[in-house]
Order: C-alpha cells, then sequence, then structure tokens
C-alpha cells in the first residue's frame, strides 16, 4: 500500500446452502447436473406458483448467524425487482431490511475483528453460458440459461467496512470460510462458486477522513484473486485522485489473467430494484427455543478447535510457530478430530499433528473419512519403533488410498517388520567393518564430522537392510559402540 | 330438475352417483346449451369438449365399478382461464400468453378431479384479470346473457356469464377486487369471495397476490357452498393458506337469520344508483321479517379502499407480471439483443390495462414515491381491518349492494379507467380486509336486469353470510 | 404526508422503461393524463396524515410457514422445454445479453 494511503475494505460473501432441496421448491439441490432438469413450477418461475420457505435453509441461516455471533431477529422477505434472463420471475426473493442475521462479529485468528452487518437469506439466479468465441457475455452472439441453480438457498454475509488490507481480508475470508464449512451449511468451494466474493474497496489519506467513494469488485474466484484484485484497485483510485480525477461509483470486475479491474456499470444506471414485501411469503419469526436448539446443536468452531489442538501441547510449552501453521491447516481441512483421538490415545501430540497435516493432509477428503482408530493404531505403531518414520507414511497413503484397514496387517503385507535387535546389529558391524577409516574418524570426531558419519553409516544400514531398518535405532546402536 | 331444465349442481351429482343419470348425458346436454349461445355470448376461451368427454366416461365407468366419484360426480364446470390446466392452454386472455399449456394444474383443479367434477372449458376474463367488464380480454367482450349489449361485469365475465347462460352449473372464478362478485351481481348468479387463504392459490395465475382468492360462481347458495367446500382447505402448496380443515359450509345455510346482527353499510349506499339502494333495503326488511335486528352503520374507513386497492394492487401487480419477459415460455417477439427483444414481447404481448396498472404499480413501488404511495396505502389497509373490527364488534355480518348499478353497456367506460375502477367500490375493501363477502341475485332493477345484494362478514364467517344469503335467495331474490 | 408533485410524462417514461415496455408518443401522453387523474384520485390516501399508523401487508397474520426438506418430483424437461420460444442444447436460448447482471 502507498504511503500516505489508507484502504478500507468492505465484503459481501454469498455462500449456498448444502439442502437437499432449493429454498422455495423441493427440487433437488445438485451442482453439476444435466441443464434443466432440477426444476419444477417454482423455480422456473411459471405463472401460477408459489414458494414455500425450506425449514432445513433457514436452520444452517441461523447456524450460520448463531456462528458469527448475530443476533438473529424476526425477519421477511422482500422481492427485488429487475429484468434479467437468469431470474426466473424477473424478481430475486431476498431478504432487505429485516434479516435473519444482523450485528455480529468474525474474529480472525490473530485477535483482528471484524463485524458482520447482516447475514440474511435469498434465492440463487439461474445460470446463463455464452456462445461465441469468447465465452464471455461481452461479444456474444446469444446465450443459454439453465435453470437447476435457480432457487437455490444462499446467505449472503456482508462484513462493516473494518479491513484495512489485502492480508487482513483474506484472512477473513479465509475464517468465514473454515466457519461456514464447520456449521455444516457450506462446503464452501469458491471454485465451484458455492461461495463467491464481492469486495467494496475505497482509499482515503488517513483513518479520521471520511470514507472515500467505493467500487464492487466481483468475478473473485479464490482467495489469491481476493488480495491481488483488492490491491490493484486500491493503487487504481489512489492514481486517480493523486492526478486530480475522482472515484466513481461503480461495480468492476475482476479479470483474473490481466491482473486488473474493468467497469461494468456505473452509478447513473443504477437500478431502481422497488423492493416491496413478498406477499407471497409470510414473516419468519424464530423463537428462542429454536434459535437454542439451533444453537446447540453446532459443532465447535475453527477457533476453539484450533485452540483445543495448541492445548495438546500445553505441558511441552505450547506449540513452535510452524506447528501453529500446522493447526491452521488441520482445522483448515477439518482433519482435526484424527490428531485429537490421537493424542486422546497417548500418541505424541508432535507425531499426530505431523502426521496429520503433512500426511493425511495430502488426501483431506479421504483422510476425513478415515477411522480414526485406525490412525491412531498406525501412529502408535510407529511411536514403538515397530515401523519406521518412511515405513509409517507409506502405510498411511496406503491406508488413505484403500479407505481404511489394519496398520498392522498392511505393514506386514509390504514386509515392514522391524528388524530384530540381532540382526540390526549385526548390520552395524558389517559397515563399520567394511569403513575401518570412517569408524575411527566417527569414534574421535568433532561435533560436525559426527553428525556427517552418523548418516554415512545409517545409509549403509539402509542401504544393506533395504529400507527396514529404523534409523533413529542405528545411530543410537553407533553410540552405544562408541562407547 | 328445476323448470328450466337446468340441474343444480348438488341434484346432478346425487343423480350421477345413483346411477339415475350418467354424467355423459349431463355433459352433453350442457355442451348442446354452449353450441346454442356461445356464439353470441363468448363465454369461453376455450371448449374443451373432448377433455371432458372423457372425464365424464371415467365418472361414468366409476360409478358402474361401485365407486363413489364423490361430491362433484359428473358436474360440469367452468374454470376461469387464470387456473393452470396441465396440457390445456392457460392464457389468462392475453396475447402474452397465447397457447400456453402448462406443466401442472392449479389445486382447485386437483382437488375438482379428485371431488368428480367435469372441467367444461377455460372461459373468458378481463386480461390478468384486471378489469370490471371483460372488455380488455385479448380475445374479445363476453357477452351478458340477460341483455347482450351488456357487459357481464369483470373479471370473472366469462364465469358469471357460463354460469347465468346455463353453460355450467358451476365455475370458478377469482376475486382481487370484486371480480367474482361483481360479475355474478351483473350476471344474476351467485357468487362467493372466500376468506383470503381458505383456498389455495396455487396455480392461480397472480394478479396481486395479497388480494387474490378463488371462489366459485353457482345458480344457488347451496351448490356455491358446496363447491366452496370442495376447493377450501389448506394447502402446503401456498405460503398463505390457512392451516384448518377444510370448510364444511354446506351443513349449516338452513340456519336462518334469526337473533342475526345485521348492519347496513352505508357507505355502500351512497353513490349508487336508485334502484339499486332500493332493492338493498326492501333485502334488508326481508332479513328483518325473518328475525334478523337491522341498523344502518357506518364505517368511513371503506371509502379511502378504492385509492389504497389501485395503488396495492398495481405494485404487486407490476412484479407479478415481470416474468412475462419471452424467455421460457408463451410469446416472444424476435429482436437482436434481450433487453429489446423482453421490451418487443411486453409491449406487443399485454393490452393497454395490462401496461397501465404495470406503469402505475412500477410508478408507485419506485424510489421517491414508494412512501407517499404503496407504503401510505398499506396503512390505509390497517385503518379499513380496523373499521371493519369495529363494526364486527357489533354486527355479525354487513349488507349493501355489489355494484352501484346494474350491468352497463358495452363500451360505455373502456376509455376511462376512474369510472372502470369505481364500478368496483363496493367490492374492494372486503379483498383489503381479507374478509369473506358473497354477492346473491335479489330482483332486477329498473332495466329488467340483475341486482346482486352483498353480504360482508370477518374472516372465516364464511358459513354466516351464506345463511343469510339462503334467506334472500328464499324470499323473491332471484330474477 | 406530502403529496407528490403531478405525473409528468418523463416519469411515464421513466416508468415504461423500468417495466420493459415501450410507448409511441400518443401512448405515452395517454398514459400520462389517465395515470395522472388515478393518482390524482388517491390523494384522499397520500395526503393522509398515518405516521402512527402500521402498515398491513398480509392481511391474515400468519408466520413460519415452513416446509420440510425433502426432494419433490421435478418437471419433465421435455414438456417444459416445448412451452420454451427458442431452445438449444437443453437450454433456453435468448439474444446477445447487452450488461451483466446486477
Amino acid at each position: 500500500m502507498k504511503d500516505g494511503w489508507v484502504m478500507v475494505i468492505g465484503l459481501e460473501v454469498h455462500c449456498e446452502l448444502k439442502t437437499a432441496t432449493k429454498l422455495f421448491c423441493g427440487c433437488p439441490n445438485l451442482f453439476g447436473d444435466e441443464p434443466n432438469t432440477n426444476i419444477c413450477p417454482v423455480c422456473l418461475g411459471l405463472p401460477g406458483s408459489l414458494p414455500v420457505l425450506n425449514e432445513r435453509a433457514v436452520e444452517m441461516a441461523m447456524a450460520i448467524g448463531t456462528a458469527l455471533n448475530c443476533e438473529i431477529r424476526p425477519s421477511t422477505f422482500h422481492r427485488k425487482n429487475y429484468f434479467y434472463p437468469d431470474q426466473a420471475k424477473d424478481y430475486q426473493i431476498s431478504q432487505y431490511d429485516e434479516p435473519l442475521n444482523a450485528n455480529g462479529y468474525l474474529v480472525l485468528p490473530d485477535g483482528f475483528r471484524v463485524g458482520i452487518e447482516r447475514a440474511h437469506m435469498e434465492e440463487d439466479t439461474g445460470k446463463t453460458s455464452h456462445a461465441g468465441t469468447s465465452g464471455r457475455i461481452h461479444g456474444a452472439d446469444y446465450s443459454l440459461v439453465d435453470y437447476n441453480r435457480s432457487g437455490v438457498p444462499l446467505v449472503e454475509i456482508v462484513s462493516g467496512p473494518d479491513m484495512r488490507t489485502g492480508e487482513q481480508a483474506r484472512a477473513y475470508v479465509t475464517e468465514l470460510r473454515a466457519i461456514l464449512v464447520a456449521t455444516g451449511a457450506s462446503d464452501g468451494k469458491m471454485e465451484e462458486g458455492s461461495m463467491r466474493v464481492d469486495a467494496n474497496v475505497s482509499v482515503r489519506r488517513s483513518e479520521d477522513e471520511p470514507f472515500g467513494t467505493r467500487c464492487e469488485i466481483k468475478n473473485l474466484n479464490s482467495v489469491r484473486s481476493l488480495g491481488r484484485a483488492i490491491e490493484y484497485e486500491a493503487e487504481r483510485q489512489i492514481a486517480l485522485i493523486e492526478s486530480g480525477e475522482s472515484v466513481v461509483q461503480q461495480t468492476r470486475h475482476w479479470d483474473e489473467d490481466a491482473g486488473r479491474t474493468s467497469a461494468l456499470r456505473s452509478k447513473e444506471e443504477a437500478y431502481d430494484y422497488r423492493y416491496f414485501l413478498e406477499p407471497d411469503l409470510v414473516p419468519l419469526v424464530p423463537d428462542a427455543e429454536w434459535i437454542d436448539r439451533v444453537a446447540s446443536s453446532l459443532d465447535p468452531m475453527p477457533a476453539a478447535r484450533r485452540a483445543a489442538l495448541v492445548d495438546l501441547f500445553a505441558t511441552d510449552g505450547g506449540v513452535s510457530d510452524a506447528q501453529q501453521d500446522l493447526v491452521t491447516t488441520v482445522v483448515d481441512l477439518s482433519l482435526d478430530p484424527l490428531v485429537i483421538a490421537a493424542a486422546s490415545a497417548g500418541v505424541a501430540p508432535s507425531l499426530a499433528l505431523a502426521r496429520t497435516a503433512n500426511e493425511a493432509a495430502k488426501s483431506a477428503e479421504a483422510a476425513g473419512r478415515l477411522d480414526p482408530a485406525s490412525f491412531v493404531a498406525l501412529l502408535a505403531l510407529e511411536e514403538s519403533g515397530a515401523l519406521t518414520a518412511t515405513q509409517a507414511k507409506t502405510v498411511l497413503a496406503e491406508l488413505l488410498e484403500a479407505g481404511g484397514g489394519d496398520p498392522a496387517a498392511i505393514a506386514k503385507a509390504r514386509g515392514f517388520e522391524a528388524m530384530s535387535t540381532d540382526s540390526l546389529a549385526a548390520a552395524v558391524s558389517e559397515a563399520i567393518d567394511a569403513h575401518p577409516d570412517e569408524w575411527s574418524r566417527f569414534c574421535q570426531g568433532d561435533e560436525k564430522d559426527e553428525k556427517k558419519l552418523t548418516g554415512f553409516f545409517t545409509g549403509l544400514v539402509m542401504k544393506a537392510t533395504k529400507g527396514q531398518a529404523d534409523g533413529k535405532a542405528v545411530a543410537a546402536e553407533l553410540q552405544r559402540r562408541r562407547g | 330438475m328445476s323448470p328450466t331444465g337446468l340441474g343444480d349442481a348438488a341434484a346432478l351429482a346425487d343423480g350421477v352417483r345413483s346411477g339415475g343419470v350418467s354424467a355423459a348425458e349431463v355433459l352433453e346436454g350442457y355442451l348442446d346449451r354452449i353450441d346454442a349461445r356461445e356464439g353470441e355470448i363468448h363465454a369461453f376461451n376455450l371448449v374443451t369438449a373432448e377433455e371432458a368427454r372423457q372425464a365424464a366416461r371415467a365418472v361414468d365407468a366409476r360409478v358402474a365399478a361401485g365407486e363413489d366419484p364423490g361430491p362433484l360426480a359428473g358436474v360440469p364446470v367452468a374454470l376461469k382461464d387464470n387456473l393452470c390446466t396441465r396440457g390445456v392452454a392457460t392464457t389468462c386472455s392475453s396475447r402474452i400468453l397465447e397457447g400456453w399449456q402448462p406443466p401442472y394444474d392449479a389445486t382447485v383443479v386437483t382437488r375438482l378431479a379428485a371431488a368428480g367434477a367435469v372441467a367444461i372449458g377455460k372461459t373468458n376474463m378481463d386480461e390478468f384479470a384486471m378489469g370490471s367488464s371483460t372488455e380488455t380480454s385479448a380475445t374479445g367482450p363476453t357477452r351478458n346473457p340477460h341483455d347482450t349489449s351488456r357487459v357481464p361485469g369483470g373479471s370473472s365475465g366469462g364465469s358469471a356469464a357460463a354460469v347465468a347462460a346455463g353453460f355450467a352449473p358451476l365455475a370458478l372464478g377469482s376475486d382481487t377486487g370484486g371480480s367474482i362478485r361483481q360479475p355474478a351481481a351483473l350476471c344474476g348468479v351467485v357468487g362467493l369471495k372466500p376468506t383470503y387463504g381458505t383456498v389455495s392459490r396455487y396455480g392461480l395465475i397472480a394478479f396481486a397476490s395479497s388480494l387474490d382468492q378463488i371462489g366459485p360462481f353457482a345458480r344457488t347458495v347451496a351448490d356455491a357452498a358446496l363447491l366452496f367446500d370442495v376447493i377450501g382447505g389448506h394447502d402446503p402448496a401456498d405460503s398463505t393458506s390457512l392451516e384448518r380443515p377444510a370448510p364444511a359450509i354446506t351443513s349449516v345455510l338452513d340456519r336462518g337469520v334469526e337473533g342475526l346482527r345485521v348492519g347496513i353499510l352505508s357507505e355502500h349506499l351512497d353513490g349508487a344508483a336508485a334502484d339499486v339502494v332500493a332493492r338493498t333495503r326492501m333485502a334488508a326488511d326481508v332479513l328483518a321479517g325473518s328475525g334478523a335486528t337491522v341498523e344502518e352503520v357506518s364505517v368511513p374507513e371503506v371509502k379511502l379502499g378504492l385509492s389504497a386497492y389501485y395503488l396495492i394492487a398495481p405494485g404487486e401487480a407490476s412484479s407479478n407480471l415481470a416474468r412475462y419477459d419471452g424467455v421460457r415460455y408463451g410469446r416472444r417477439v424476435a429482436a437482436e439483443d434481450t433487453v429489446t427483444m423482453m421490451t418487443q414481447t411486453r409491449s406487443q404481448g399485454f393490452g393497454a390495462e395490462v401496461k397501465r396498472r404495470i406503469m402505475l404499480g412500477t410508478y408507485v413501488l419506485s424510489a421517491g414515491y414508494m412512501d407517499a404511495y404503496y407504503n401510505q396505502a398499506l396503512r390505509v389497509r390497517s385503518m379499513i381491518i380496523e373499521g371493519f373490527a369495529r363494526a364486527y364488534g357489533t354486527f355479525d355480518v354487513l349488507l349493501g349492494p355489489t355494484a352501484p348499478t346494474t350491468a352497463f353497456a358495452l363500451g360505455a367506460k373502456t376509455e376511462d379507467p376512474l369510472a372502470m375502477y369505481l364500478s368496483d367500490v363496493c367490492t374492494i375493501p372486503t379483498n383489503l380486509a381479507g374478509h369473506p363477502a358473497v354477492s346473491v341475485p335479489f330482483g332486477v332493477g329498473d332495466d329488467g336486469l340483475p341486482i346482486g345484494i352483498q353480504i360482508l362478514g370477518p374472516a372465516l364467517s364464511e358459513g354466516t353470510i351464506m345463511q343469510v344469503a339462503t334467506v334472500l335467495e328464499a324470499n323473491g331474490g332471484v330474477s | 404526508m406530502s403529496t407528490p408533485e403531478r405525473l409528468s410524462r418523463d416519469d411515464v417514461a421513466h416508468v415504461a422503461a423500468l417495466a420493459r415496455l415501450e410507448l409511441t408518443e400518443e401512448e405515452l401522453e395517454r398514459y400520462t393524463g389517465q395515470l395522472a387523474q388515478v393518482l390524482e384520485h388517491a390523494k384522499d390516501v397520500s395526503s393522509l396524515d398515518l405516521s402512527g399508523v402500521a402498515p398491513t401487508a398480509h392481511a391474515m397474520a400468519v408466520v413460519n410457514v415452513l416446509r420440510p426438506d425433502e426432494v419433490r418430483p421435478t418437471l419433465d424437461r421435455a414438456e417444459v422445454l416445448a412451452e420454451a420460444p427458442e431452445v438449444e442444447s437443453d437450454r433456453f436460448r435468448v439474444p446477445r445479453i447487452l450488461g451483466e447482471a446486477p
């Protein structure tokens, strides 16, 4: 960020809810089906059809509101009127001045608090594809509409204008995504469009000045493009102001390839949405009992789950910075139950965390389905020395690929049986006999040499035993012999 | 069978259920009458003779198999053309929906079939139910069977005329500001606007969603009650459908009016023609003579109803009719880009009255005017509800004329929208309050044309207002 | 409540564009007069001071009408597309779209 300038960022995140059916009809809420197969009179906007609110969608929205520390309030639905071919009724049913969730906040992992102005329910539009060389709307010859997505439930989460850096915006989206996944309301897939982010960006010379004119940036398909787009946009606005021009309030499109934003529509074309109360729906008034029931059914949120992992290290003097990153990774991937299970079974937390974050995370989906018991059994084998680290990683990969199994049986089938002390000793003797010079240097050598030569002999033993030997056991044997 | 040769629906159903007459014979009788006079009346946009014959045969087969096809066994019913019928053109009398065949049935259509009724055709209406004379129809006006130089009223003029002309013993209409009661009055038949939420709107093509209700037309109060009992009751597909058991008013119609407190609504006498006022007072006398206590009562708030209605209904309509954009169904006018295509489609597809109301509604909802007009009208709506509540603290029902005049001449008001709107002045307040009201024929005016008396009641008082209508019907009302 | 100024031709032209309607000069003139007359009549409502009155949007006071999250039958695609003005690749075809969705 250029010196002498402050950026102000507010984010609007649309999140598709993982219900079985759409918001106002019983059509399946599925991504990727054949076009126009999940449609009925309601989501196709046929004359005479009427919406009926999905109870599960309401509960998911309430869960999101609870997780974001919002007040859950009596709410209503309005019609937002505008003509567009992907909008089946040519109006969108959305919550307007009485949203279900309001006045909440989200705390970033570094403790920074971002206000949540509202988290309201609305319906998604259909999907338009553009025929022509570009595949984009501009320059297309004509367009095709698929209404499978029409009426899919959305929660729009509107933050306060509280963020000041692209990094904060990225952290906000990352944390919000983790929270949404933790509520069970969303799969948080930005790449499939089930989570969509729009950014409002403005600049000013200091925190004391009033907000500058903002622009809304659309088409942010990843956390990375969000950060890039915000920084580009702030620079653009600063350059405008510094050259004596002014920022025009408008919606801008982020072009990932070109790395810049471009205007979609300026304020003079502003729509008049003619919001009015949706007469086909009645007010939604959750009572305290319902709100409590939803809140008590919520699983712990990411922040609490990270804290629980960190707690495992309390007796060892806490986590290192590197381990803190592993904790974040593990919770982001919802793999913390594996670490907790292993630690509860007596496995060292550092080993449980490392194997989960470094190895299990490579196949996070499979790891999420893995029976924690077999994961725990594997780590116990490694910890006891029955398996080397290399062998344990191989067995884990196989467990994940097969979707489970008995780690001991897999190790046996692979021939990963721990060497007897005698065989190990024999292999070490062989290596020493073959390299007497190195051995004598090892025996009298300085610290640096010793480390190098430990590696040298371990390598020889590993080679001779085809990797079956445990590196740590070889080093211990070498030390023992030196006396 | 009555001397006119027209059976009442209850008797027809009994005949069919007992095997005394076949549904097929009943149907052919009505189809013959349609053949004889439909060219002159134009009550229908579509007569579904073949589908009806099939349905009638199916009813007869069930009777032959010893089954009971239901309370409307073999009874032909005409359906207003804004009720969705699967595979059968449903047009709202608009060019924009010309030929559209819905892929689904309205809930009331399903319920009629389940009760053994035979759908005989789709009736003409003001385009999208916007009108009070059935003259805004894209298929041309319906004529009043009592005098074909006169309008049948509207917007459900086709349904009212069909019943009056003997084309069907029963019909369904929809009532947003009087669209069942006013044509019922002008055509000399019974028309009931039920309490908002008692009849499912699923499959009723919306005009103004917070005001629309489907209701029955019949030649007798008892038949209207029978049809209401069949179509009413909770429907989970309509969020505004009341969670109550299906109505059962047929059994309470004969309880009389002894001890009932009847208020004559003075605001509805103001501005009504002298002969209409005279008949209203005669109706009051009949009720008093039958044991009711009758007094005049003023509910000044109802005078604001017309203005509030013409802000609220167009507001909702402008949004409800946005979907006719040429993308998914119905008419499209080809153009180079989508905005032009939508604009051309709508400009050529909608008639003048529909455009007028869409523009009025768009205006009252638009930035800067919403508070002064639309929201203000919603406040007036509260006042009207309050006014009625006050009256119903003292009276069980209210009484007045259904329409200020008898049927007027075709073309008399087509160039003057406000004059046309004024013909709904007596019926509109009921819709704003969500209350039920029935129009029952009660004699004729100086011109020999039918006059309807309207009986209004609080929410869910269908049984009571129909008891009152039964008494009026029995005392020299029917023309 | 103060009553807005009399409806102008420009108001009607603006509203027609919002509603995706195209009017001829003659229609514009006629509708302006007719709508102004209706709004003039509505002054009995628009001129009232109703600041203390709550608006009523629903005649019947019902809340929390919900349906279970259960899949219901969908429509047959062929039957739906048969009613569409123009279809390509099982989608609804529309001419060029000039602007992004709002």
